[in-house]
């Protein structure tokens, strides 16, 4: 301070350092950005994959059918009785009703296939909707029911890949002999053979590279291993030579089969399948799949490919053809899926809905809220204002603490032995997952009461006792409401993190298949239940393709009621927030 | 060297009441030699003294208006409390003293230039003793503030009694004399002047002890005050 | 001990003679876990006058203050001995439940403390929990005459329902001291009010107490020698757990007797 030389050193020293404290500054916050850059694209990409897969399942593809509700077929006393009416075939209701929009179908094996357009489960729901109007019976009701569901995966193009080529000719099909014969007057069938040739031809090239590695391979080896890899390429020639002699067309004619993309013909009602190409690409052999095969010279027709091999999908050319034909009669409307929100779990993709495990994570949380809640905040509020300071209370302390640590499934245990085996609560049930949840949720709220009470400032409890306020009157009247934001938001953290929970349900049952969702009231606490993320969990290891979809959306209704729980939890701190 | 035996926590404040002790202390001595120069002026008849006394006196008014600031500066910056704020106070009333100590000194001295237009007086030796006691006084009390002891300070109000009995006396002789001579009467004029001056710097000198004691003990220095040990 | 010295009245210019006595303190001790905070206290305060504490931090000041409405209790390991009487009653008996205690004895903290509620609500609370007001216009009253006597009525009686920390810090001090008198208290105990206000706020608080001293027995610990010089009639200096000085503030200030009150009183190392 006193000698200027000094300073100017200092000053210098200082500057020398600058430039490398500035860089290590912009480092940090770099570092920091990037951080936040990561997180938020992690975050994006998650949600962005769920919402992607999970949002076609908010829709469905219903099919729009007009059912003769007999009296004969319905009311089978004739009554009109409720007994009556369940007793009703109504599953030969809808068959008919889908004959009658393909009245050709008469094979035992085509007719199975038809009445696979949609899930036999829908008959219930047509008794269910005539139990509810009676007057229904004996007129032509229209009857809307969800498409099979790997009919709605391809309606909403996502089981096959598909295209519809451009077509220049005019259409002319004649039946005969061998099938039907298929011309056009232009070469559009030319594009397509090639396509297909220039297939097979890779296939058959890529057979010829296994086979000769095969061979390579048996130069190594010794004895059977030897012999079996000669075997295998050997093999694998001659298969590649079988491609090849596809490839080659047979007087001018190339083969289809159900390992090459499927051809569909479709003009005035009648589709085609293509069998064999003709290799001046105006001719074609096919067989009939819907309709007549007569057509004459026909300038409006389709050529529509799925390039999918038949083989190798899980919908046949004739479902395709069928539902096609359905949507051009205005026979399928694209909904909002009301069946998510309405039904419960079903083995079937296009009728299983949320709303079960809704409903059950709804009566677990209510149990859950009901207990942990006031047990929680009374526990917390005594040990904090009350409780002496002693060894008894710092063990009790630490055990809390160490309460909220102990893995979730160990409660499912505690929860099995005591609630279940000891108690004899009903298994599967929302009173017991409640009950095993808030056991969990405790040790949250009480730590989370307890920071907040800590964080009263000390002014407040003194400004109250110096009025006379009683202990319980400086706590009830001054602390807890002061606290109260803290205590919300604490307890909301926790009962979101219990509704996300599945460890500990799957040890008291409530893992199950349970078709029919639970009343919303006292009855449906012991009925048996599943919940959200048990939901998710079971519809994930689902077999069906369109399972996929429903556990995205099934995802994305838990995280909208995890946002819903979030946004309460700030709605609430911002409402009750006061300063002092 | 201050009034209490420890230090202060800000010792900037300590320094400023040592500063002002100082000041007052250097005031004294000045008044003091103003003092001694005057008497010496009367008794030697010795004219040319005046001029020096004149210009110090200057250097007193202005030691005076320093102290008054210093104090100023003390109230207002510091808030002195206790035995600070009651130096500080009597700091203020010592200088006023001193500065009239001095006024007085001059006015001795003036004298002395017109006396010496007179033959010399016999009642001049009288004066000169008177002198010396206030001298002695004065003396005796600046020493007792520099080391802020109340003995001397006590005694020195006590003997008040023998200056005011001197200038008695030695106004009742002038009287006498300047009956018997009326040549008498224009230098015992001054004479007298010069004792009743004198007389009230003893009276000073006292409130000087007055307020040392004060400011050493709290309280006022009374007739019942306890004798000097 | 210089207590009840003769001149004290003599600069006391709104007593009209010797004060009775409200709070009589005897040999009262404070240990904190084992730890003495409070030494032999001896102390006989009057009513309707301003008693000052001073004394460096931890001197035992705020400890005997808190002895008097007992909030001693609310302090894990507090241990206070002694005897203690207000009006003649013993305060620090078991059989005095701390409640009623405090109904009588109002304190006022450090830094304002107004609960988050309304203005109205913060003075009106006290007689609520004690059923003072019988009805809500005996209650608006009593809300009225607080906060009058706090001398805030004027500023605040437009918006008594706005949060009563949406005030400045002066204000604040003020509706908590009128919280106080909200239940009528006998003695208003006041832990070093003004440390967290202005001058021109500290300097009301201080008229506020001059004022309220006609009507009341007061108690200000403070940190500011001249504050306690300011408003108080009488002044205890506490060092060490030890009460060193009680005497006419006139005279603590002038010409204390202990040298520790002294050197403390001018700044000098104790």
């Amino acid at each position: 301070m006193t000698d200027t030389p000094d300073t100017t050193s200092i000053r210098d020293a200082v500057n020398q350092h600058l430039a490398r404290r500035y860089r290590a500054e912009t480092r940090f916050q770099l570092a920091g950005l990037s951080a936040v850059a990561a997180a938020v694209g992690i975050l994006a990409v998650l949600l962005g994959s769920i919402i992607a897969q999970g949002l076609p399942a908010f829709t469905v593809h219903q099919l729009v059918l007009p059912v003769q509700l007999n009296a004969e077929l319905v009311d089978r006393e004739g009554d009109g009785s409720e007994a009556s009416l369940r007793r009703g075939s109504y599953s030969r209701v809808l068959q008919e009703a889908i004959r009658a929009e393909f009245p050709d179908v008469s094979a035992r094996r085509d007719l199975r296939n038809l009445f696979g357009l949609y899930t036999p489960l829908n008959s219930t729901r047509l008794m269910d909707e005539v139990l509810a109007r009676p007057e229904l019976v004996g007129t032509t009701h229209t009857f809307r029911m969800p498409i099979a569901d790997d009919l709605d995966l391809y309606l909403k193009g996502r089981l096959v890949e598909d295209r519809t080529l451009d077509t220049a000719g005019a259409l002319t099909a004649q039946a005969g002999e061998d099938g039907v014969l298929v011309q056009s007057s232009e070469p559009d069938f030319a594009g397509l053979s090639a396509d297909i040739t220039d297939l097979v031809n890779a296939e058959a090239r890529l057979l010829e590279t296994r086979a000769e590695q095969a061979r390579l391979r048996s130069e190594d080896l010794t004895g059977t291993e030897r012999e079996d890899a000669l075997f295998e390429a050997g093999r694998l020639a001659a298969d590649a030579a079988d491609m090849r002699a596809r490839a080659a067309t047979q007087d001018g004619w190339l083969v289809l089969n159900a390992d090459l993309p499927s051809i569909l013909v479709e003009a005035n009602g009648t589709t085609l399948r293509l069998t064999e190409l003709s290799s001046d690409g105006r001719r074609a052999r096919a067989e009939t799949l819907l309709g007549e095969a007569e057509i004459d010279a026909r300038e409006d027709w389709t050529l529509y490919v799925v390039d999918t091999p038949e083989s190798r999908r899980r919908v046949s050319d004739q479902a395709i053809v069928w539902t096609r034909a359905l949507s051009d009669r205005g026979r399928i409307s694209h909904d909002f899926n009301t069946y998510l929100f309405a039904n419960a779990d079903s083995r079937e993709p296009e009728l299983a809905g949320v709303k079960g495990a809704l409903y059950g994570s709804i009566l677990t949380m209510l149990i859950t809220v009901a207990l942990s809640v006031p047990v929680g905040v009374f526990t917390a509020l005594y040990l904090e204002e009350y409780a002496p300071k002693n060894r008894f209370t710092d063990l009790i302390e630490v055990n809390i603490n160490n309460l909220a640590a102990v893995p979730s499934i160990v409660f499912g245990l505690l929860g099995l032995a005591v609630f279940i085996n000891a108690f004899g609560l009903p298994r599967s049930a929302p009173l017991v997952g409640g009950l095993v949840l808030s056991l969990m949720t405790l040790p949250t709220v009480i730590i989370a009461t307890r920071a907040a009470l800590k964080a009263v400032p000390a002014s407040i409890r003194q400004a109250a006792l110096a009025v006379g306020a009683s202990k319980t009157q400086t706590v009830f009247h001054h602390v807890l409401p002061l606290a109260a934001p803290g205590i919300l938001t604490g307890s909301i953290i926790g009962l979101a993190q219990a509704l996300g929970e599945t460890a500990p349900l799957l040890m008291i049952g409530m893992v199950a298949f349970i078709a029919d969702a639970p009343t919303l009231g006292l009855e449906g606490l012991t009925q048996p239940a599943t919940v959200m993320p048990v939901q998710i969990f079971l519809w994930s290891d689902g077999a069906e393709r369109a399972f996929e979809a429903r556990t995205a959306a099934a995802i994305l209704v838990l995280l909208a009621l995890m946002i819903g729980f979030n946004g309460l939890a700030i709605y609430l701190r911002r409402r009750f927030e006061r300063r002092w | 060297m201050a009034l209490s035996k420890t230090a202060h926590i800000v010792t900037a404040y300590g320094e400023e009441l040592d500063q002002l002790a100082d000041e007052l202390a250097r005031m004294g001595g000045l008044v003091e030699t103003q003092l001694e120069t005057a008497i010496a002026a009367i008794v030697r008849r010795d004219s040319t003294l005046v001029q020096a006394v004149r210009d110090r006196e200057k250097q007193v008014n202005q030691m005076q208006v320093d102290v008054e600031k210093r104090v100023l500066r003390l109230f207002a910056l510091r808030q002195p409390l206790a035995t600070d704020l009651r130096m500080t106070i009597s700091a203020l009333k010592i200088s006023t003293d001193l500065e009239r100590v001095g006024d007085l000194a001059k006015n001795i001295a003036y004298r002395a230039k017109d006396l010496s237009e007179y033959p010399a007086l016999a009642l001049i030796d009288r004066v000169e003793r008177l002198g010396a006691i206030v001298i002695k006084q004065l003396h005796e009390v600046l020493d007792a503030l520099s080391s802020f002891e109340i003995e001397p300070a006590i005694r020195v109000w006590r003997t008040d009694d023998e200056v005011d009995e001197r200038y008695n006396a030695l106004v009742r002789e002038m009287l006498v004399s300047m009956g018997e001579n009326s040549g008498l009467v224009e230098p015992g004029v001054h004479i007298l002047f010069v004792a009743k001056n004198l007389e009230r710097i003893g009276d000073h000198a006292t409130n000087i002890a007055e307020a040392l004691h004060f400011m050493v003990t709290a309280t006022p220095l009374e007739a019942d005050s306890p004798p000097p040990a | 001990m210089p207590d009840n010295h003769p001149q004290a009245q003599i600069y006391d210019s709104h007593s009209g003679g010797e004060r009775p006595i409200k709070v009589a303190a005897r040999d009262v001790c404070v240990e904190y876990n084992g730890k003495q905070a409070l030494n032999h206290v001896s102390i006989d305060i009057p009513d309707r006058s301003v008693t000052a504490f001073i004394g460096p931090s931890g001197c035992g000041k705020s400890t005997f203050l808190r002895c008097l409405n007992r909030m001693n209790d609310t302090i894990e390991g507090a241990r206070v001995t002694g005897s203690l009487k207000i009006d003649g009653r013993e305060v620090n008996d078991r059989a005095v439940d701390p409640v009623v205690l405090r109904a009588s004895v109002g304190m006022v903290f450090q830094k304002p403390n107004p609960f988050p509620k309304s203005i109205y609500d913060n003075v009106a609370y006290g007689p609520r929990i004690h059923g003072l007001a019988l009805s809500k216009n005996a209650l608006d009253g009593i809300v009225e005459t607080a906060l009058r006597k706090a001398g805030l009525w004027e500023e605040v009686s437009d918006r008594l329902a706005d949060p009563g920390t949406s005030l400045s810090g002066g204000q604040q001090q003020r509706l908590v001291i009128a919280r106080a008198i909200a239940i009528n208290p006998e003695v208003i105990l006041m832990d070093e009010p003004c440390s967290a206000l202005d001058p021109i706020a500290t300097a009301k608080i201080e008229e506020l107490i001059d004022e309220l001293r006609e009507n009341y027995c007061i108690i200000i610990v403070t940190h500011s020698m001249q504050q306690a010089a300011r408003v108080s009639q009488k002044t205890a200096f506490f060092h060490m757990g030890n009460l060193v000085e009680f005497g006419p503030t006139e005279d603590i200030f002038t010409n204390p007797r202990d040298p520790r009150t002294q050197d403390y009183i001018t700044g000098r190392f104790g």
